[in-house]
């Protein structure tokens, strides 16, 4: 459980999403109340269609909350500019998507530089870390790879790469195995576990694999738009 | 940094991109090469009239109609010959006055024959229009004097009445009339007008007086002032003198005009200038079609890449980093078509200039122009596809299918 008195990093409070209005609106969050402290693994469970990815976007401030307030730091951010709001996602998170999401037809160092190029790094510093951050997920030496041209264990390393060439504080991670066969899954999770840990990153990833599931220090369970489970599984040097 | 976002997108469809720019490529083009054509065109109109002479008038029965080179001719006396011994005597600002007739004929040697056009010329004629002779000599004087049955010949007439061989002193009949060959005058080309200046045969005006025309009326009398500066001199003076000559009150109007080649120059580059802008306003709308290619284009794009758009959201593109790239892209594709355009409007105006026998003159304006205006339509036709892809929200766009 997070600690209590200090002010944690993510912090919903009462925020539920509401797709569609009036009568037909469909409720996918409902009341949700989660906070997360810094240096957490939080696993988030639940079946198909329990909210779970519509919880993700709005911790990553890629969506709004219809009801309550989300904080980041202390921070409500529903009042930010949406150009405070880039900036944020910019510096403070990384994604990583079920589908890789890189750009076509592109290499991978200059998916990496992506981020670093709209945080204006000039473009000898943003080859150089995007050239250590392609070193750290294993791909040194495919920096010129295209992108069709890598598997997808590979793709997803690129993926993880970009979340984590602009330093940020946050990982997250929506359902990053899903595309994967298991065992690449698990490579990715080990990977992911290293980066952990040299980085000191704080991970929220969405899955409904209950192996890839067990690498999660803290279980958040959804159905039906609410939390149903909160449980600590490891203890937290905390 | 957006530039080279842009600049890999665009990288990324090679194939697209240039089909996209294509109208852009063709309407600037076109606007490049009629430009260039038409400046050429003026060129040469402007260079024949200054080798004409541009202190050359001519004058002609009638007074001033309202056509560009028309005059009425209803019931106007005639010139005589009296009348350009007048010109030459009294008019001071005036170096060489010739009396010219002309009418269609058909030439005759031997088995061969062509219709042609013969003029009775005064000898002053070939030092008003500054021609002479490749072989043999000009009429002179006594040719004049004695209504000799000589004759000088273009060489349009030489080549098709002689072939290969040497005119000079054969015979060349014209109706009834047989006539010598004295003089074979030198290459003059198409002139402005489209009419072949070396499909032409000059005789004494006394001689086509008599066996041809059947009276001493001169039709047109062609003069040069002594230079270009006293033209205008020389145009009042002749028409005082002709007015006194032919007996006009002061309260009638002129039954001759007399007409300056600076005149006919500004109307003609007045007519180049009105098709030259017809054409490149053809050729502009050529290039809004252009544009509404490429924003057309652009707006599939946006469609078709909404994921990435909101990848890119995603890891920090604010909207203004996504509207600067598509615009950037838009205008890219405009001006690198615009560039294109230009070189192939340069190009083509070149190679037509040479099927046309027209000067070249670079396009330079037109170009420069043609660019501009290129980015233009690239900024106009950019701005809505870009400002979809920029309104889009992060989400959304993430989970576009
Ligand atoms: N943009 C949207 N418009 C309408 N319904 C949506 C939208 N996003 C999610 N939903 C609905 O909200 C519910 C929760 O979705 P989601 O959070 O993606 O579930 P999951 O737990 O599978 O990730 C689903 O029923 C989904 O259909
Ligand atoms: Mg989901």
């Amino acid at each position: 459980m997070p600690t209590r008195g200090s002010i944690p990093l993510l912090s919903l409070r009462g925020v539920s999403k509401h797709f569609g209005d009036g009568d037909a609106a469909f409720v996918a969050l409902d009341h949700v109340d989660l906070d997360i402290d810094s240096g957490e693994f939080v696993g988030i469970l639940g079946a198909s269609g329990s909210g779970k990815s519509t919880c993700m976007n709005i911790l990553g401030c890629l969506d709004m909350p219809t009801e309550g307030a989300y904080c980041v730091e202390g921070t409500p951010v529903q009042q930010l500019h949406p150009d405070v709001l880039a900036r944020l996602r910019n510096e403070r998170f990384g994604f990583v998507f079920q589908g890789f999401n890189l750009l076509r037809r592109t290499s991978a160092l200059e998916n990496v530089e992506l981020p670093l190029v709209y945080a204006g790094v000039g473009r000898r510093e943003r080859e150089r870390r995007s050239r250590e951050a392609l070193a750290l997920v294993g791909l040194a030496g495919r920096e010129a790879a295209l992108s069709n041209e890598l598997s997808g264990g590979q793709q997803q390393r690129v993926a993880i790469a970009r979340a984590l060439v602009n330093q940020p504080q946050v990982v997250l991670a929506d359902e990053p195995t899903g595309n994967l066969d298991s065992r690449t899954g698990r490579d990715i999770m080990e990977l992911l576990m290293r980066l952990r840990r040299e980085l000191d990153l704080t991970i929220v990833m969405v899955t409904h694999d209950r192996d890839i599931a067990g690498y999660a220090e803290r279980h958040v369970v959804f159905s039906d738009g609410k939390i149903v489970d909160d449980r600590l599984l490891r203890g937290v040097a905390a | 940094m957006t530039a080279t976002l842009a600049l890999r997108a665009l990288a990324r469809n090679k194939m697209r991109s240039s089909l996209t720019t294509l109208g852009v490529v063709i309407g600037v083009a076109a606007v490049v090469m009629m430009q260039a054509l038409g400046a050429g065109a003026t060129a040469r109109v402007t260079g024949e009239i200054a080798g004409l002479g541009s202190n050359m008038l001519i004058v002609l029965p009638g007074g001033a109609g309202h056509g560009a080179f028309g005059s009425n001719t209803r019931g106007a006396p005639l010139f005589t010959l009296a009348d350009v011994d007048a010109i030459t005597r009294e008019v001071g600002a005036v170096r060489h006055v010739a009396g010219v007739s002309s009418r269609s004929i058909r030439a005759v040697v031997a088995e061969n024959n062509r219709s042609t056009t013969l003029s009775g010329v005064t000898t002053g004629f070939f030092a008003v229009r500054g021609w002479s002779v490749e072989r043999g000599r000009l009429l002179t004087e006594d040719d004049d004097r004695q209504s000799q049955k000589n004759c000088v010949i273009g060489h349009t007439v030489a080549d098709d009445l002689f072939g290969g061989q040497d005119p000079i002193g054969a015979e060349l009949r014209l109706h009834d009339l047989g006539c010598r060959v004295v003089g074979l005058l030198e290459t003059k080309g198409v002139s402005t007008f489209g009419q072949d200046q070396d499909d032409f045969v000059a005789m004494p005006h006394t001689t086509y007086a008599r066996r041809i025309g059947g009276d001493d009326h001169v039709g047109t009398l062609m003069v040069s002032a002594v230079s270009e500066e006293r033209t205008d001199e020389a145009k009042a003076a002749i028409e005082s003198l002709m007015r006194q000559r032919r007996r006009i009150r002061a309260d009638e109007d002129d039954d001759f005009t007399v007409r300056d080649l600076r005149e006919i120059q500004n109307i003609l580059s007045s007519v180049t200038g009105v098709l030259t802008t017809l054409l490149a306003s053809v050729a502009a709308i050529s290039l809004v079609v252009g544009g509404i290619g490429i924003m057309n284009i652009m707006l599939v794009s946006v469609t078709e890449r909404t994921r990435e758009i909101g990848v890119r959201l995603a890891i920090g593109a604010r909207s203004s980093d996504i509207l600067s790239q598509f615009l950037v892209e838009a205008i890219v594709l405009s001006a690198a078509g615009g560039l294109v355009g230009a070189a192939l409007g340069a190009v083509g105006a070149l190679v037509l200039s040479r099927v046309l026998a027209t000067p070249f003159v670079f396009p330079l304006e037109a170009a420069a122009l043609a660019l501009t205006v290129s980015v233009a339509v690239g900024v106009v036709f950019g701005v809505f596809p870009a400002r979809k892809a920029a309104r889009l929200r992060p989400i959304e766009a993430l989970r576009y299918e």
